[in-house]
Order: structure tokens, then sequence, then C-alpha cells
């Protein structure tokens, strides 16, 4: 409620409040702590008003009116609980539960169902409902949905509501009429929204439940315990419900600042991979080829004793450690301890990143550049090189809302993905290209704002659409630059964010990050980067080292060059892998069983510099220990300092103390300068997304979630022109050259892909032979 | 899947809507593909909502709302003959027992020959003619007592044989 | 003996829909009878658009589509100074049992519709409108799209209409089977390629229409009465017909009547002047039930109906609803379980499906009734059923809670004996039922 508009009085059960023009009886009910019984109505969906459970009494109204879609207006007098109201609700209930299968005690949703809840308070204790109740058949929705139970559906139609408002997409509908009428999806499609399990959740009833966790325990024999997303850099706010030491069931905790009530597919099915049988359930030892699990007292001796042998012989600098983005702020923390503590600056976490040229340019830890909350309230908005959708969907969700009340969302891209809101301005260009499309846009900026054009840019030309996209940015009042994932793995990454800059400043937006994992910016903070000169990832591969640490990191899938990576480790003397899972057998030495997010304590700082700690909501599984633990004992047993933390928050308190004193580092600028572009790459580019079920090592071990349209392994997209050019036929194959790698795959027109671009995703067996995420490739048929 | 007719019938609807508007001829665009291939199948549906740019679910949900798009294929001829109160009252409930003994199905069947589809429909806004019924959702035929009813179903079925109607799909099963 | 469509004698009173013989449809036949007339004149004189709405309310002409609302204050709602597109929608998607009057003025004269509706658009301001036509009534739609073209190409319709700077861009939209988009939100979102779901109510049309715009909808006859208002003024309209409901009125008379079919009366006729221009009752027999304004009004005992006059008013007194105009009789012979059953039927049918009363409750009020109508009735049930109608009533979106409600309740109300006789006896009391 803002000052500067007039409130009106009125009055609910009696009890005066103030409250905005334009708001409904319900709200103003729950302001003042009134219960009004509803179904339909969800605080983040569009009115329905369908389910008629909220009818209320509303003085001079003949007939009783439905709370959540009555505006108020001055003087008005409400009750929720007169007779006529009660009556009215009571009818209603009587409705809902004359088809209803009365099937509670099997139903999953027991415990937690709207419809039993109000059902004991308004419901009749027999019915007189005599006639055969209707029959609704199970529809098959997909790997995530269960939509087995369909009778008990009350046609409330909040699931297609999310799909069409929150989603962006419409899945579901309402077919047939009358009673008859039935949510179902398109004959025989599934629901592929990567915001789809919202409808689980926004399902009153149990017609919509979780597939993978159908029938896998009672609500009320699950502890609720609360964490944070590991995945995307938003940091999901979650429940995680668990029975014993089993995680069961994970479900969005509301936190309106960070995730509102959503959470994205991502963050609510990846818990299937923690219990799935990949698991390292003890340290293990490669000795004479062979696997060997040990204790880890002798784990932790092996590798202690390798290091220190490969440090004496060969140097500090011959050992780097790897690490992921996705491990805690106190794992990353004591892992640059560790390296340093032997004397090495070899540390990394940019796994991905192509350009390290703007390495000791930054002004500050990069970040979204303003609160998540804001990014609802900007004007403009021009997202540079993002897959936004899939990278981060619930701030592609923030943006759709905000498309909706008038912001203009600007795209600077080398596909043309479909964010599933109304982009005002595409700027579409092969990724070689990109540099020059932005100052592009920078120059026409320049220039619509009277300001001078510096000389390096003078050779270019604005064409329309980059003019439109500086016009949109010049006008507005709150307006971000915004650089996703693919603007930071570009090639000329250290380029695009000068020049970034350059427009930010120019245009007054401010220039933000989307940050690519749970704990980018943290990672930052803990050091888990060069400091003082030493190697970065990129280095680490080019020039390989004698030994490697990998946390939370699988060569195969989280690095720019896979190819690379892999040749590295092989020709190591001594990799170190820490993760939840067993894997890199071809190339490690010990492999020790580290905790996923759930077993562990930790934190997480998330794109817009939030803290968010999270304690371990199950014991760790097996041998399994957590991460800070065993790189807290490998320090001691080292005799490195400052490795003497007795708990999670004692390691984090070393580092940052809270979000507040985080926010002091932050800070987007760069002092690289802007150059004149280089001219494009001759011959065909590829563009690389990281698929959002592949993107991280839990995601990719989610059976539910491999299973999922997402989930489908890569194809070389082209465009037709690029299609025909290769002389392939429907359903034809292309071998892709890359560097020294190559991959044989599908080949498909995609009138998203620019010409001379060949789209192919990373982070999957069938691509990690290509060796680079971006750059040149050659194609030929298979 | 959409013929070059059917397109063009779907462009002439088109510009009735404001442009940003396309989906405001969805109805228009199954009914005209329904003309031509009778009923409305996955594919149709699928190609309707490409052609005019909407969810095909969304498409789904409108041809499962009107009454008058058929789901299934069906005869020929579809038959529906409007048996509500005022047409009740006016010898309606006789005509389409008539019809059902003549054809030799009920209501949501088709003829073994699948010459013939019955549907039992709702008031068509023609009370005053009763008995009406409705051929193939286009020709409207009024006081249909039982001789105007055998002539129209011997005229239907001599069609029927000529191969004219919409394309048959009948094969005797039901029709809902 | 049914009269074939050649009959065109809507009765002494007919003003609307008199001088046609069936072919005299087309635009040249229309302007003959001085169609476009008052079109014309308001925009030679350039009258003020106020005054158009000015002279609709004198008229005292009410919606002729069921809610008898007053059209010049329903036009008055419409916001004037709105920058961009006003639509103005006519309501042909007559679907009420019992109502076939509309389809009479699409077939016979559609010019005299489609020039109320560029007085309304004058009126209004508004620039574009679209004639939504029942889904069954393809050979109407037809003719409609052939005069709207003759309408178009004498410049009566479009850009500069007859030069003035006043554009109207009318459009024909065909329906596909569905009762419910006679509702004019349920057409509304029908128009824009929806599933036919009413909207809740505010915001209405008027602020937010099809497309989200003002928009104002009226029926078919409501709109076909506009030209004569505006030539003959509203004073004489009114004069037709009594205080507060103005001019004539169409009744479709269907059921066990000589002459089922489409009579023009003056508001406030006695119902036996319609039912004699009606040919009387079926083999002379007499007057059971009558239900006065299409099935969704409560049905009202013969003898009631007989001392009841036609105008919104008296027959709101008798007990019922004039609604759109549809008289259906029933003589002595018709048993009011099974004339029920068939309506509650359709009811259950045609419920759009969102609220949870109409969608649950039409269901169950059926069942009941169909129960009883097999002789499986219970004691119980007729207070059941009026309960449950009396849970559906008032509390759904739209009124076709209400219309499916009313019958229920009202057959029970006059001829509960009959259907306690149902339950006890198992049977009918009315044995002949044919
Ligand atoms: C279920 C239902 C069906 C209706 N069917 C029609 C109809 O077929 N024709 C019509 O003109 N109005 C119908 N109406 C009334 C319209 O909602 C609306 O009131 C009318 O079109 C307004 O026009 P008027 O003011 O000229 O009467 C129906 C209303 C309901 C609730
Ligand atoms: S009352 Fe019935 S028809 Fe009207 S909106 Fe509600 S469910 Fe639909
Ligand atoms: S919550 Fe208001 S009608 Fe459903």
């Amino acid at each position: 409620m803002s000052d500067a508009r007039p409130t009106l009085n009125i009055e609910i059960d009696g009890k005066p409040i103030e409250v905005a023009p334009g708001s409904t009886v319900i709200e103003a009910a729950h302001a003042l702590g009134i219960y009004v019984p509803h179904f339909c109505y969800h605080k983040k969906l569009s009115i329905a008003a369908n389910c008629r459970m909220c009818l209320v009494q509303v003085e001079k109204a003949p007939k009783p009116l439905p709370a959540c879609a009555t505006p108020v207006t001055e003087g008005m007098k409400v009750w929720t609980a007169s007779e006529l109201a009660v009556t009215a609700q009571k009818g209603v209930m009587e409705f809902l539960l004359i088809n209803h299968p009365l099937d509670c005690p099997i139903c999953d949703q027991g415990g937690e169902c709207q419809l039993q809840d109000l059902a004991v308070g308004y419901g009749a204790s027999s019915s007189r409902y005599v006639e055969a109740k209707r029959v609704v058949f199970h529809k098959d929705l997909g790997p995530l949905i269960s939509a087995e139970e369909m009778p008990r559906c009350i046609h409330c139609t909040r699931c297609i509501r999310v799909g069409q408002e929150i989603a962006g997409i419409m899945e579901l509908g309402m077919i047939g009429r009358s009673e008859h009428s039935q949510i179902v999806s398109f004959v025989g499609r599934t629901v592929d929204s990567e915001l789809s399990g919202n409808m689980i959740d926004v399902c009153p009833v149990g017609a919509l439940t979780s597939k993978p966790f159908r029938y896998a325990a009672r609500t009320w024999e699950l502890a609720r315990r609360k964490s944070v997303s590991p995945h995307d850099s938003l940091g999901s706010n979650l429940v995680v419900q668990v029975k014993g030491d089993r995680v069961l069931r994970v479900l969005p905790l509301d936190n309106e600042a960070v995730n509102e009530c959503w959470i994205s597919d991502k963050d609510r099915f990846s818990y299937e991979a923690l219990n799935s049988g990949e698991r390292l359930t003890a340290p293990m030892i490669k000795q004479g080829g062979e696997w060997k699990t040990v204790d880890w007292q002798a784990a932790l001796e092996f590798v202690a004793q390798g290091l220190t042998d490969i440090v004496a012989r060969h140097g500090p600098g011959a050992f780097g450690a790897l690490v992921s983005a996705h491990a805690t702020l106190e794992e990353l923390a004591l892992a640059g301890r560790l390296v340093r503590g032997v004397g090495s600056d070899n540390i990394d976490f940019r796994l991905r990143q192509a350009d390290f040229r703007g390495n000791g340019h930054a002004t500050g830890i990069p970040w979204l550049g303003l609160p998540i909350a804001q990014v609802g309230a900007l004007d403009r908005a021009l997202v540079v090189g993002s897959f936004l959708r899939k990278d981060h969907p619930l701030l592609a969700q923030r943006l759709r809302q905000a498309v909706k009340k008038g912001t203009q969302v600007s795209m600077l891209h080398s596909v043309d993905d479909d964010w599933l809101l109304a982009v005002a301005h595409k700027r579409i260009v092969a990724p070689s290209r990109m540099p020059a499309a932005l100052a592009g846009i920078v120059v026409a900026a320049l220039r619509a704002t009277g300001k001078p054009v510096p000389e390096v840019l003078d050779g270019i030309d604005p064409d329309m659409t980059e003019k439109a996209i500086a016009e949109s940015l010049a006008s507005g009042r709150s307006k971000a630059v915004l650089l996703g994932n693919y603007a930071v793995q570009h090639p000329d990454a250290a380029q695009i964010h000068a020049l970034a800059q350059m427009l930010a400043e120019a245009t007054g937006a401010t220039l933000g990050f989307l940050t690519e994992a749970a704990n980018t910016v943290g990672a930052h903070l803990a050091g888990a980067l060069p400091q003082s000169g030493g190697m970065n990832a990129q280095a680490m591969l080019d020039d390989p080292r004698r030994a490697y640490l990998l946390l939370h990191a699988e060569a195969e899938f989280d690095f720019a060059r896979t190819l690379a990576a892999r040749t590295a480790l092989e020709n190591a003397d001594l990799v170190v892998v820490m993760s939840p899972f067993a894997h890199g057998m071809p190339y490690a030495d010990v492999l020790l069983p580290v905790s996923p997010f759930t077993e562990t304590a930790g934190a997480f700082v998330n794109c817009e510099g939030r803290l968010q700690d999270f304690r371990g909501v199950v014991a760790p599984l097996g041998e399994t220990r957590p991460g800070w633990k065993v790189l807290r004992v490998l320090g001691t047993m080292l005799r490195l300092p400052g490795f003497d933390a007795d708990t999670a928050a004692e390691v984090r308190a070393t580092i940052a103390a809270d979000t507040a004193a985080i926010a002091a580092r932050l800070g987007n600028g760069t002092r690289v300068a802007v150059e004149a572009p280089t001219p494009a790459v001759a011959g065909v580019e590829r563009v690389a997304d990281v698929p959002i079920y592949f993107a991280d090592p839990l995601v990719r071990r989610s059976a539910p979630l491999q299973l999922t349209a997402d989930a489908r392994p890569p194809v070389a997209r082209m465009h037709r022109s690029l299609f025909d050019t290769l002389g392939l036929a429907k359903g034809g194959q292309v071998r892709v050259k890359q560097g020294r790698g190559e991959a044989v795959l599908s080949a498909v027109v995609d009138a998203a892909v620019p010409p001379g671009v060949v789209r192919i995703a990373a982070a999957h067996t069938s691509t990690c032979g290509l060796d680079g995420l971006s750059g040149a490739v050659e194609l030929e048929r298979a | 899947m959409l013929s070059p007719e059917v397109q063009r019938r779907i462009d002439r609807e088109l510009a009735k809507y404001p442009a940003d508007q396309r989906r405001s001829a969805v109805m228009s665009a199954l009914a005209f593909a329904q003309d031509e291939h009778g009923w409305l199948s996955t594919d149709i549906m699928d190609a309707v909502a490409r052609y005019i740019g909407m969810p095909p679910v969304a498409v789904y949900e409108v041809a499962t709302f009107y009454t008058m798009y058929n789901l299934r294929p069906q005869g020929r001829f579809k038959v529906t003959i409007c048996t509500n109160l005022p047409c009740a009252l006016s010898g309606a409930t006789e005509a389409a027992e008539h019809l059902k003994a003549r054809l030799g199905i009920g209501f949501n069947e088709t003829t073994p020959d699948g010459r013939f589809t019955l549907k039992e429909g709702e008031c068509m806004g023609a009370c005053g003619d009763a008995p009406v019924l409705i051929v193939n959702d286009r020709r409207m035929c009024s006081w249909m007592k039982i001789e105007k009813l055998d002539a129209l179903v011997d005229e239907l079925s001599q069609a029927a044989a000529r191969g004219e109607g919409r394309p048959g799909h009948g094969s005797g099963g039901p029709a809902k | 003996m049914n009269a074939p469509s050649e009959f065109l004698n809507y009765g002494p009173d007919a003003i609307l829909m008199v001088g046609l013989n069936g072919r005299n449809w087309r635009l040249a036949d229309y302007v003959a009878r001085g169609g476009y007339g008052a079109l014309k004149k308001i925009i030679a004189e350039k009258i003020p658009p106020e005054q158009v709405v000015a002279e609709v309310k004198k008229s005292a002409l009410r919606g002729r589509g069921g809610a008898g609302f007053p059209t010049g204050l329903k036009w008055s709602f419409m916001p004037k100074n709105y920058v961009g597109d006003k639509y103005i929608i006519c309501n042909s998607d007559e679907g009420e049992p019992g109502t076939f009057k509309d389809r009479d003025i699409l077939r016979y004269n559609p010019h005299m519709l489609f020039e109320g509706m560029a007085i309304g658009a004058y009126a209004m301001g508004a620039t574009r409108g679209y004639n939504y036509v029942h889904g069954e009534i393809w050979a109407e739609y037809l003719r409609c799209e052939e005069a709207i073209e003759e309408a178009y190409a004498a410049g009566f319709l479009g850009a500069n209409i007859l030069g003035s700077d006043f554009s109207f861009h009318l459009y024909n939209h065909h329906g596909f089977g569905a009762y419910i988009c006679g509702e004019e939100t349920a057409l509304l979102e029908s128009i824009e390629g929806k599933r036919g779901m009413p909207r809740f109510k505010p915001p209405f049309p008027a602020s937010y229409g099809v497309y989200g715009k003002p928009t104002t909808i009226n029926n078919t006859e409501t709109f076909a009465a506009v030209p004569w208002i505006m030539r003959n003024g509203g004073e004489a309209f009114l004069e037709l017909g009594k205080p507060n409901n103005g001019g004539t009125k169409l009744f479709s008379v269907s059921g066990d009547v000589e002459r089922p079919g489409n009579y023009e009366v003056n508001l406030g006729t006695p119902f036996t002047t319609l039912l004699e221009m009606a040919g009387g009752m079926r083999g002379g027999r007499k007057l059971k039930a009558c239900i006065p304004g299409g099935s969704s009004a409560p049905v009202l005992p013969g003898d009631l109906m007989m001392a009841t006059d036609l105008d919104y008013d008296s027959i709101a007194k008798a007990g019922s609803m004039l609604g759109s105009g549809a008289v259906i009789c029933m003589d002595e012979t018709r048993c009011m379980v099974r004339s029920l059953r068939r309506l509650s039927y359709f009811y259950y049918e045609e419920s759009c499906g969102q609220c949870t009363p109409c969608r649950e409750g039409t269901g169950w009020m059926w069942r009941m009734v169909d129960r009883i109508e097999r002789g499986q009735g219970r004691n119980e049930d007729l207070d059941t059923l009026t309960s449950v109608a009396g849970n559906i009533a008032g509390r759904t979106i739209c009124a076709l809670g209400d219309a499916a409600a009313f019958p229920v309740i009202s057959f029970i109300r006059h001829f509960r004996d009959e259907f306690q006789y149902h339950i006890d006896h198992k049977r009918c009391l009315v044995p002949a039922y044919v």
C-alpha cells in the first residue's frame, strides 16, 4: 500500500481496516488475519472465482459474494461468518464433496489437503447425495506430475493458471464442459515446463501429486526441514521432507524476496539423485589399477602423502584445485585454504569460462546488481547472452510478470530462444558477432544521449534493432543490463563485460550478472579463484598439473573444454575426487564421498549476495562426510593453519559474517578497456547451452528429471540454410569436429538458430568429446 | 493437414479480427477443417493451433467445449435432432424414436455402413419449426414429421451411396 | 396446422416485422421499407450521440435477451473519452429453449439489425462490432454474411459511413454449439477464441469487454428496435407499450398450441390475446402450465398465466419473468415431472462447468428428477431438490445457475402433487403424456 494513493475504509466482521483501492475482500480479510475459506483463489494467480467457497455476506448485496473477486468499496461492510455466508459456504462444500472420492486414508494429499481441512469445518457428517459418483480417467502428464487420481479434481483451475501465468506456457487445459469437464494436457502430450511442479503445490486436493513421491510415505510421517537449493543462482528456499534418513520430497519454502512461493522442477526433483545407486558410500583408492574401498584414515593419509610428495618433487605449483560453484561456502573456503596452505594459488571454480582477460580487472564480485525482488520492478531490461528460461527459471518468471505490467525486456543472444515472455526487441547474432552487436547498442545509446563515442567504436554503425534496444533502455526509470551465463562463458567475455558497462553508464542502467550457480558469488567470496598470480581453470588444463583436487566437479561435464580436462586429469599423477557420487574412475586416484547439500551444514550466497545457510537434513549416507570436515582433517594432517573450526558456522565466520558484510565486496565494474570488435569467425560457430538437467551432478542423476523433454540427448540444431548446404536430409546425422574432438549427432533444422551457427548442448556424454563451448566447428554429413 | 481451401477460408475469418487476436478465428478454423475431414483428429487440432498460433491444448479446449465439433469419426451424415422440451411438445420425441428405428441405431451411434450418425441436440433456436434437425452442422430441416424424415433418410442414403457427405470413417462404433 | 416460413404474419401490432414475406430481406427491400432512414438522418443532421442515447432511454426499450435491462441506461455506461476501439456486440446466440425470434430477424430482416447496430455504434462511439450467431443456424449466418456485404457496399457500414467521419466495422461471428455463449461474458470469451466461460463481474463489459475493450452487448431484437425508435421517436415506442415497458415485443410461442410461431405484440397485451393469435391450445385442450419467458423462467400454472398481461412487470408480479419472450405452453396431458426432467437435463449438459454449485448441482438435480421420473424417487427427494436448487441460485458466476434452479423450484412449488404421485406410485399422474 503506497502512501500516495487514497485508501478505502471498510469493515470486516466488525473490524475496521484501511485498504488500497483495487484490493479484494479476501485480501483485506487476510490483512486482518481473518481466514476466508477458499480453493481457487491463489495470491499469485489471476482471479477465477469459480470454486465459490469464499462466499461472504456484503451489506446491501442480496446474494453472497465471492470474497476473492469482489473489489472493496468505500464503507463496505462484510461478514465472513454470518449465517448467510456460512450457509453458502456449507452449500458449496456439499457440492464439492458429492463427486469427490472419500479416499483420504489412501490419498497422497491426506494430511495436507485443503479440501479435507475445510470439510471438517464446513462439511456435513453424512451425504445427501445418493447418486453414482462421476468417473474421471487418469492422465499421463509425464515423469514428474502424477494425474492418476483425477476424480479428486475440484476444477479450481489453479494448475492451468500456474502454467499460463507463472510458467508462461499453457500445457494444461480444461476440456469438455459441465460436470464432464476435465483437466488435461493436449492429447498424449506431457507437461514439459521447467516450472511444472508448482502445479502440484497449488492443487488444493490430491488430484495432481508428485509422481516420484507417490505412495512413498504419508505426509504426517515426514519431518519438514528447511534448506536452500544448490542449483541455480537464485537460491530458492526449500522445505525438505525426510523420513528416517531419506529425503522423500522437496517443496518450496515461501520467501517473497527470493523464490516467492515457487521453485523450479530442478529444485524440486533433483533430490531423487540423493537416493540413487550412483552414490559413493565409502572412500576408495586406486592401487595398481584396481579400486579398493578403504577407511577414511587410509584414504586421507594417502591423499596427504601423495600431495606432500608431489609438492616436494615438483613444487607447490604442481597442485591445483578445480572446484564447483555448487559447493558450499565452507567447502570452497577450506579448499582455497588447502591450496594456499601448500603454497599454490591454483584454484578456480570458473570451469566453463573461456576468456580470462578480465581477470584482475574487476572492481568487485560480480552479482545481480540489484535485489532479486527488484527484477520484477524494472521498467527496462536488456538480457545479454542468456538461456534465461532454463538457466534461471524463476528470474525469467519475475521478468514474465513484469512484462505483463509493461516492462520492456530486450534480448541480445546467439539463438532466438523462446523465453515465454513478450520480448520487446531481439538481436540474434552469431557468437563472434555478439561484441559488435553490443557495441552497436552502445553507440546508439551514446548518440541518443549526446555522449561522445569512443574512437575504437568509430566503425560501428548500429542497425534498427540495436537502436531500438538503446532507445528502450534510454527511456524508463528503473533499468538494468543483465549478463547471462552464456555471456560470461563467451570467448570474448571480457569485452562483452566492458561494453555492457559502457552501455549501463550511457543509459543510467544497472549492470548485473545473473551468475551461474547456487554459490557463484560465494565462490568469489571464499577465494576459490587465483588471488596472487595462480593459474585459472583454463590455464590449469592448458598447462597440466601433476596433482588435482576435484570438488563437486566432473571432468566430462562441468568444464568449458571437457576434452582438455579429461586429458589433463588422466595424465596427472594424483587426482583426488571429492563428490557424493562415484565418478571419475578413469582418471581419479582417490574418491572421497562428501555430502550433498542435504547431508551437511553450509551456506550458499545467491546472485543478489544473500548469504543463506542451512543445516544437514539427513545423516550422511554410509561413510559419506561433509566436505568441509574432510578438508579440515586433510588440512590438519598436512599441518596447515586455519583448519581448526569446529562448525561450519565457524568456517563461515572467517569469510563473511553476514549478507551486509558481503554487500561491501560486490561490484560489477571492470577496468578492461573497450576495444574495436574483432572480425567475425569465418565458417560455422558453435553455441552451447548447458541444458537445465545436465547442469550439475545432482540433476544429472535424478531419474525423473532425466526422463523429461529437457533431458533429451543433444542434437545439432542449425538454420535451414546450413542444413541444406551440408546436404542433410530429415533424420540425418552430422559429424561435428571441434579442436581435437568430434561427435556424431542427429541434425535438426531450427529456425531459432542464426545462419552459420550450430547449437549443440554441452554437459552430456554425447558431446563431451567436443573441445569447447564456443568457437569454430567443422560439420559434415555423417 | 489444412488444405489451401480451408486455409483460404480461415484467412477470410482472420480478417474479421484485430491482427493481434488471431485466436478469435479458431472456432471457424475448426469448423472448416471439420467440413473437409469430417472430424477433428489430434493432427488437425495441432495444425489449427500452428496456423492460428495458439497452444494446442487451448485448441483442444475449444474443440471439446462446443458440441458441434466431432472428436471422433462420424458417419457421412451426422443427424442431430433437438429433443428439448418445446420440440418434445411438438413431436420431437416421436421423430427421434422413428429415426432410431429407421436407422437401427441409438443416439451417439453410427450405422454399420458408416452413412449415418445420430445425435441428440439441444435447443437450436427454431422451436417453432419442431421437430427440427441438422444435417452435418449446416443444413437445418424443419417440421420433420415421419414422412419427411423418411424422405430425408432416403435422400441422404442415396447421397452417401454416391460418396457425398463428409468423408466416411464410420465403422459402426460409438461416435461420441 | 404449422405454417410454412412464407406465412409471415406477426400480428396486427407488428411494427418491426411488418411487410415481410421471407424473400424481401435484401438491402433494396429494406431501404424501400424506409430502412437505413434513421441512420441517414442521424448522420445528415449530425445528431449528437447523447441525443440518440436519450431517445432510446425515452423509449423505455428494455433488453430483449432475457434480463430486461433498460437499453438506454446500458448505452450510457460506455466510457465517453476512451482512446482506442470500443465494441458493440449483438447477441444472436439464441438458444434458450422456446426462443426462436432472433432467427426471424436474422433471416427476414437482417438490415434492421445492422442499422440498429450502426446507430448504437454511433451513439456509443464504437468502431467495431460483432454479430454472434448461434451455431446451429448456418443458413441465417450465411444470409447475414451476404447482407453485411450489401451494407458495406452501400456505405452503411465500414469506414466513413455515408461520407461522414463515423466509421463502424461490423462482422458476423459464428458459434458452434454452446447455449452458455448466450450469456454475454461467455460470448465475449467465445469471440476471443476461448471456451465460453462466463466472466465474473465486475468488471462489466462497458469497462472491460471483448479484448479488454469497452463493449456493449445487446440482444438482436433490442438492436432491431432501435431504427424504429429513431425514426418515430422514443415517445411513440413507449406509447405502444406501458410505462417502463416500451414498445412491441416478439413472443415465440411453442408447445401445445395450434400455431407455434413468432408474434409481435405491444407490451402489456393480455396473454390470452397472444394465445388466440397462436390458434389457441392444440385440440382445444386446457392450458395446464406455461413457461412465459424461456426455459429459465419459473413455470406458472395455466390459470395464473391466463390472467396475466405480457410485460416485464406483470409477469414478474405473477411470479415469473418475461425473459426472452419464449412462451412454452403445456396442456393437461403433459407430465410435469417428465417436462422438468428434460429441462434439467438441458442445464446439466449446458453448464459451462466452472462454478462448483452449477457444475455439481445441475447433475445432482437432473439425476434426482430422472430417478423420480423412473419411479425410483424417495420421499426426501423433493425437499432435497428444492434445497439443492436453493444452494445453486444466487451463488454462481452467471445466471445459468439461477436458470437451472428456477424451473426445479417452480415446478415443485406448483406441481408438488404430481411429483409426490410419481414417488408414491412410481408412475405418471398423467398417463397420457405424449
Ligand atoms: C445462461 C444465459 C443464456 C443467455 N442467452 C441469451 C441469448 O441467447 N440471447 C440473448 O440475447 N441474451 C441471452 N442471455 C442474456 C445476456 O447475458 C445479456 O443479458 C443480453 O444479451 C443483453 O442484451 P439485452 O440487454 O439487449 O437483453 C443469456 C443469459 C444467460 C445467463
Ligand atoms: S453458473 Fe454455471 S454456466 Fe454460469 S459460469 Fe457458473 S458454471 Fe458456468
Ligand atoms: S476462492 Fe473465491 S470463488 Fe474460489
